[in-house]
């Protein structure tokens, strides 16, 4: 049994086209995630680099494995593979066992790839089914977050001594007193906290490992869209939707809801927005739809944080999306010119 | 056996009758032989839960049903084993057959699904002196922690129900506070609420027994 | 003559009861009750108690509608059956409230529900409407048993993940992680999605090998042939 990838470019018109492919498009992809590996080591150390390396190996093993195709490197030569575990490990908590790491991507791949029939044709964004599955089956781990390394050099820094409870034997736990941290977002939800918008301008706060880093992601996301690698419509419209729905509320009642700018900087949006929104397979094809989409996640994000139970909502705000997506493909095709 | 004709209409109807009236016959033999052992089931649950409140002093429990007038509380006799219909609340007894306490079932919307939980309340003190769940479909591993959880549980050993309890996050520092469970705040504030909503209904008619009791004491 | 005869009705239901345990096993691979396998297997005790009582009730009411298929008119079958199988199934609940009141308690609502599991209605109608007494008690034992036994397969992986527990014994000692979401409504999904995954993957390998076997005998024979 032989499966191909489809060899159609599925977009609408107009097909005039530069040379791009798949591999060459995921290599950028891949380029600009390394600034943001580094900048996740840099704040919350050594431990947070084997997190991310862990994650990939789970998802390269998973597709090695379900794939089918054995030749050579089979799908993996692609790169989205390793793509999916790099993103899966940066939006991880930096003291997650690393054995829930290896298996958040070999879920990803699993169940948020293979399983429908391998690149192009999944619904949802991989690496965040693997972290929704996370999410889902370990609620406390995958909720406690590291404070970042406040001094590099010393000897008691964690950039060298990796949290204990990343080490824990699989299907165990570390039992540990070492201080969790809050998140801005969780700061500001449940002990009515503000956080000061230089830290997370420069990313000195809790939170997942890559997403932290505010300047980092906008000049990674720069890059991306100068070298044509991602659709500028689909992050502008999430973050101007985000800012705009913010606004709002923050204009109705300054004390209660926080301002646009806390809102845009702090927890995965921008991270979101770079890397997730901007998967061509799982996001609307047309230039309407974009707008759409985003404006859509926007709405979601702000409503589940400001009125939800948990105080980060982009991951499943972006799976919502994801599932609506193709109704929103079908409603913003374009008239066939002529008619 | 294999019939060409279609059977007569009486013959379905008749068949369909002797079904339904054998069906019934046999569940009702059936629920007479098994009403009385779920009934007792139920009082021993109750039972149970009080005695975990009161804790080892405990000897015994008395039922009370809500008066017609909804004011005043009547004492049910148990010696049937069935609890009553309407409106109860226990009371603790210990050794000398003096009331500990009373034990007050109450329920209310959760994270998932209705809660039923029974607390200990005593009215002298105006406190709760413990809380016990009957019933939750919180999440497991962390909603139902509200059953299971001993530093959680901890907060109703005495807690003060005025001014109205409160729920918070971290520290605890008033006596009317309950700490909440980290990653199940739903959950914890379905408890308080369902606490406050039962005590605005039963502390009133509770304070009035007690101060009746005591009075008859001192008389 | 006699003997030949016993022997064959015997193997006869002999291959009723096994088909239903495993070849037609009535989850894995009629994929049907699907409601009661994911709802109520977040642990092997309910697992068991669930498949006890549809035993009771599949075997029972297998027993007496194939016992009264010649007398129930084809028109109001279906009805007819639902009473019978309503009235097992009410006696249950009522018997585990009275005896088993824990049990009964984390079942809750899904042992009323049975009433409307297609794998028993499905079994009257296919098979007990149709059968003798014999066959048909043989049948519904098989498939009762099948269906205990996915029911168990199921809730042990998701109280093993789950709570890292089995029948409530702690497998993996104090510090286990557990899996939460296995508890709750996806882990079933997920457990049973895995299963008939690798019922299907095995069944497609054993016909592949048959193929190879047939293709193999067909090259040998018309080798001959050509020689």
């Amino acid at each position: 049994m032989k499966r191909h990838a489809p060899d159609l470019i599925i977009t609408t018109a107009p097909f005039l086209r530069e040379g791009s492919s798949t591999p060459e498009l995921m290599r950028q992809v891949l380029l600009a995630t390394i600034p943001v590996v580094a900048a996740g080591t840099w704040f919350f150390g050594f431990g947070a680099l084997l997190v991310i390396f862990t994650a990939t190996v789970g998802a390269v093993a998973a597709e090695w494995f379900l794939s089918g195709n054995r030749s050579g490197l089979g799908t993996l030569a692609d790169g989205s593979a390793l793509l999916t575990g790099i993103l899966l490990g940066l939006t991880l908590p930096p003291p997650i066992p690393l054995w829930m790491a290896f298996l958040g991507g070999a879920v990803a791949i699993a169940l948020g790839k293979v399983i429908w029939g391998g690149l192009g044709h999944n619904i949802f964004n991989p690496a965040l089914v693997g972290r929704a599955f996370l999410q889902a089956a370990f609620p406390e781990p995958m909720t406690t977050w590291s404070a970042p390394v406040s001094s590099w050099f010393s000897s008691s820094s964690p950039y060298v001594a990796v949290d204990p409870r990343t080490f824990a034997l699989p299907l165990m736990r570390v039992k540990t007193d070492v201080i969790t941290a809050a998140t801005p977002l969780g700061l500001a939800k449940f002990q009515g906290k503000g956080t000061d918008l230089w830290s997370l301008f420069f990313g000195n706060t809790g939170g997942s490992i890559g997403e932290t880093c505010a300047v980092l992601l906008i000049l990674c996301g720069l890059w991306l869209a100068s070298r044509r690698a991602l659709e500028w419509r689909l992050p502008v419209a999430a973050l101007s939707s985000v800012f705009v729905f913010s606004s709002t509320l923050h204009l109705i009642d300054s004390t209660r809801y926080p301002g646009p700018l806390f809102m845009l900087l702090s927890g995965g949006i921008l991270f979101g927005s770079v890397f997730m929104v901007t998967d061509p397979v799982t996001t609307p094809i047309t230039r309407t739809g974009a707008w759409v989409f985003g404006a859509g996640l926007g709405f979601l994000v702000v409503l589940i944080r400001i009125f939800g139970g948990l105080p980060e909502a982009v991951m499943f705000s972006i799976l919502l999306m994801n599932a609506v997506t193709p109704l929103i493909n079908r409603a913003t095709q374009p008239r066939t010119f002529g008619y | 056996m294999e019939a060409t004709r279609e059977p007569s209409a009486q013959r379905l109807i008749l068949s369909l009758s002797i079904s339904g009236l054998v069906a019934g016959i046999v569940l009702v033999g059936v629920y007479d032989v098994t009403y009385p052992a779920i009934q007792k089931n139920r009082a021993e649950a109750v039972k149970k839960a009080v005695f975990k409140i009161y804790g080892e002093h405990t000897k015994g429990f008395e039922v009370f049903l809500l008066g017609s007038d909804h004011k005043t509380l009547q004492a049910f006799d148990m010696s049937g084993g069935a609890l009553p219909e309407g409106s109860t609340v226990f009371g603790a007894v210990d050794s000398s057959g003096q009331l500990m306490g009373y034990a007050v079932p109450a329920e209310g919307a959760g994270f998932q699904d209705t809660i039923k939980i029974l607390y200990g309340y005593d009215p002298t003190q105006k406190r709760i002196v413990g809380m016990e769940v009957l019933e939750s479909k919180e999440t497991p591993g962390l909603g139902d922690k509200i059953g299971s959880d001993a530093k959680f549980r901890a907060n109703f050993t005495a807690l003060s129900v005025e001014p109205a309890i409160q729920l918070v996050k971290g520290k605890k520092s008033g006596a009317n506070e309950v700490d909440a469970i980290s990653g199940a705040t739903i959950s914890s504030d379905a408890v308080v609420k369902i606490l406050n909503r039962s005590l605005d209904q039963w502390r009133p008619i509770l304070a009035a027994e007690a101060a009746k009791k005591s009075g008859a004491k001192e008389r | 003559m006699a003997t030949k005869m016993d022997d064959e009705e015997k193997q006869k239901l002999y291959d009723e009861f096994v088909k239903g345990i495993w070849r037609e096993n009535p989850v894995f691979i009629q994929v049907l009750g699907l409601c009661p396998s994911l709802a109520v297997t977040n642990s092997l005790m309910n697992g068991i108690a669930m498949g006890a009582a549809v035993l009771f009730v599949l075997v029972c009411s297998s027993f007496l509608i194939s016992l009264l298929r010649n007398v129930i008119p084809k028109p109001v079958r279906i009805s007819i059956y639902i009473v019978v199988i309503a009235t097992f199934v009410t006696a249950v609940d009522f018997t585990l409230a009275a005896v088993a009141p824990d049990l009964h308690k984390s079942l809750g609502a899904f042992i009323a529900l049975i009433v409307v599991n297609c794998l028993i209605l499905g079994r009257a109608e296919a098979f007990a409407g149709r059968h003798g007494v014999k066959e048909s008690v043989a049948d519904a034992i098989g498939m009762s048993i099948g269906f205990t036994l996915a029911l168990c397969l199921i809730g042990g992986i998701r109280e093993a993940l789950g709570n890292g527990t089995l029948l409530g014994y702690s497998l993996f000692g104090p510090n286990f992680e557990p899996w939460v979401i296995m508890i709750l409504p996806p882990g079933g999904f997920l457990t049973l999605g895995a299963y008939l995954f690798l019922f299907a993957y095995f069944k497609e390998r054993s016909e592949e090998k048959k193929q190879r076997q047939a293709d193999a005998a067909r090259n040998l024979t018309e080798g001959r042939r050509a020689a």
